[in-house]
């Protein structure tokens, strides 16, 4: 009786794995870490209290690689995220301290509206300039955010000069701080855009086609689709999700610098790639991607309970990156 | 005289000459044998590590982990001389001996993982920098014995009125001027070149002719390693000193100077020429920007808008020819 429920449970793991590899193998090391931590660090990482701490930590990371993710997709990379997502932040303070500063009386809403809807004007334009670049004139896509990541970079410290801007309103820092009915709403924010965004990739002709130009461009310009159109509206989201996660960034430090974040680039594209997306494109999903989230920053955690150094660190997603991809290899050859 | 107007080398010559020009005219002190001098030093080590990037963008490929190369480099190569004394060129055999095992560590995993060589080379950029930051403590190395100081310097000479001694002959640009020779020789003149450019060309095709893809992929990232390892000592010369961060980020400069030369991420395109070229104009508009007062703060939104500039015409003048067939 017990040998037949153990034979049961073991072919419906079979046949998971067989339905979704990826998202199989993402739950099962999930499940390890969360193991390793339970062994190692019994009630040190795993606490309430640091549940919450990456709650905050975890949103603007995954809109970042959601950011990539779409674009990886779609067959190209968007490797000027981080510098985006730190222009709309300068700009997002720029109104804030400069104008708000002026205007004691009155409420400072209405302001703090208007600096964040400048931030994400600013961060669809770049997207958009990207997109332009891309599809119109046929850049290919690391060269063309390559570009456009060292100019907007430079842009940002052109108005910065590489000093902080600080001192925002409340009501802004509570955007990146605040807890709604005990979540963080940075994670609340991180929620609804991927849900919006699984959404689009399933179920809209963007999405799908968007599916079909990651996996071969030429047939899907013969079966019709509007390659520019599609292409264009890819990286101007992309660059939106990085005026939306620089405003969760820039309210949680209360300031904005050029470089913030820097060891964002290879954090997102760790994330995307161990979340299943294809970095040839074609391939990826939403469910992936959180996983591996709460993954990398649970191992984080750990590394930041164990003090490692911040280079380490880096060094170490960096063969972690290596090692995904070996082991998506030989995945797919076992298939 | 009609080829030569065609291409795209010429039109990148005459913007060089344009610009001259007009930082000549706009600045005493830039048209001088001392600045032009300065001009080649400073861009000696991008200069050499663009001519192996030109090869690795031939063959379809590229590798973002040149600067952390040579920061590994640059400490083993500064460990060893100041440890184990040694000669100079001794420091250019372990920094290209280091160059090469990188290099092959890439190369391996392009080849075997099957994945772009750009996520690749992001993840190896990582990894080299970050483990030698984290061994070295990111300390900066500053006692290098005294004759490795001065030996940057072949030949110097003195002004007429016997006030100023320029730099003649720097060791850093002779490097360029034999590096830039032998990457020439190699793509125009040797079987290999030739493989290269058809490996960038049509992947596909050369495997079918039957080319043995792992050693070429080996040849193109060892060449670039190699060459970063020794591009990396000259700098060191120069600069008298090891800095952590000082080279890290500057791939972009070595990317932009060599698609500014015509090279393409396509593969199969682009000449020693051009990249020749690209890394001059890009040196000259900094020189002449820093001449003419210009912040240092513009450096970036420069080297950005130069980028967007010649990718743009490149790929634009690419589609006007697909076209044509």
């Amino acid at each position: 009786m017990l040998k037949d429920n153990y034979r049961i449970y073991l072919s419906n793991i079979r046949s998971l794995y067989q339905k979704d590899p990826t998202l199989s193998i993402l739950l099962f090391s999930f499940l390890l870490i969360v193991l390793w931590l339970l062994i190692f660090f019994p009630g040190k990482v795993l606490t309430l209290g640091n549940f919450q701490s990456m709650a905050f930590q975890l949103p603007e990371l995954g809109i970042l690689s959601l950011a990539i993710m779409i674009t990886m997709i779609s067959g190209g990379i968007n490797l000027s995220t981080i510098a985006t997502a730190n222009m709309a932040g300068i700009v997002s303070a720029f109104v804030m301290t400069r104008i708000i500063a002026d205007t004691t009386s009155g409420s400072t809403i209405p302001l703090i509206v208007l600096a964040i809807l400048a931030g994400w004007l600013v961060s669809l334009l770049i997207g958009l300039i990207n997109g332009i670049l891309i599809a119109h004139i046929g850049v290919s896509p690391i060269l063309a955010t390559l570009g456009t990541m060292t100019l907007f970079e430079g842009i940002s410290i052109v108005l910065t000069k590489g000093y902080v801007i600080s001192g925002f309103p409340e009501e802004y820092q509570f955007l990146g701080n605040g807890v709604f009915i005990g979540i963080p709403i940075p994670f609340i924010i991180f929620l609804v855009l991927a849900f919006f965004v699984s959404i689009i990739l399933r179920k809209t002709p963007f999405g799908i086609a968007n599916y079909l130009i990651g996996s071969n461009e030429t047939a899907t310009r013969f079966s019709g689709v509007n390659i520019k159109k599609i292409l264009i509206t890819t990286y101007a989201v992309s660059g939106l999700f990085c005026g939306i996660a620089s405003t969760i960034m820039t309210s949680r430090f209360n300031s904005a610098k050029t470089g913030y974040g820097s060891s964002y680039l290879l954090i997102t594209i760790l994330i995307s790639v161990m979340g299943g997306v294809d970095p040839s494109g074609g391939f990826g999903q939403i469910s992936g991607i959180v996983l591996a989230l709460f993954i990398l920053q649970m191992i984080s955690s750990a590394f930041n309970f164990l003090s490692i150094s911040s280079h380490l660190t880096i060094a170490i997603w960096g063969v972690l990156l290596l090692l995904t991809i070996g082991l998506r290899n030989i995945q797919r050859r076992s298939l | 005289m009609k080829n030569i107007v065609r291409k795209y080398e010429f039109y990148l010559f005459i913007i060089i000459v344009t610009l001259v020009v007009f930082f000549a005219v706009f600045s005493d002190n830039f048209l001088n044998l001392e600045n032009f001098m300065d001009i080649l030093i400073s861009s000696s080590f991008i200069g050499i590590m663009a001519a192996g990037m030109l090869v690795v963008l031939i063959s379809g490929g590229i590798d973002l982990s040149v600067t952390a190369i040579a920061t590994v480099s640059q400490y083993i190569m500064a460990i060893t001389i100041i440890d184990y004394n040694g000669n100079l060129f001794s420091a250019f055999i372990v920094a290209g001996i280091i160059g090469i095992l990188l290099g092959t560590f890439n190369a391996f995993l392009i080849y075997y993982l099957k994945a772009p060589a750009l996520i690749i080379t992001i993840a190896t950029l990582n990894l080299f920098y970050g483990a030698t930051i984290f061994i070295t403590k990111g300390k900066w190395i500053y006692n290098f014995p005294e004759w490795f100081n001065q030996s940057h310097n072949l030949f110097s000479f003195t002004s007429a009125d016997g006030i100023h001694r320029y730099s003649g002959i720097s060791l850093p640009v002779v490097i360029l001027i034999l590096v830039f020779i032998l990457t020439y020789i190699i793509l125009k003149y040797t079987v290999l070149g030739r493989k290269i450019f058809a490996m960038g060309g049509n992947a596909e095709a050369a495997r079918r002719a039957g080319f043995n893809m792992l050693g070429l992929t080996i040849f193109v990232y060892c060449y670039i390693g190699f060459l970063s390892g020794i591009g990396s000592v000259g700098q060191v010369l120069i600069l008298h000193s090891v800095q952590p961060n000082a080279i890290v980020g500057r791939e972009l400069e070595v990317i932009a100077a060599t698609v500014l030369g015509g090279a393409s991420l396509a593969g199969g395109a682009g000449s020693v020429f051009g990249t020749a070229l690209g890394v001059a104009l890009l040196a000259i508009v900094w020189n002449g920007l820093v001449i003419m007062g210009v912040s240092s703060y513009w450096h970036n939104v420069i080297i950005g808008l130069i980028i967007i500039f010649s990718v743009s015409i490149n790929a634009y003048k690419r589609k006007k020819t697909l076209r044509g067939y």
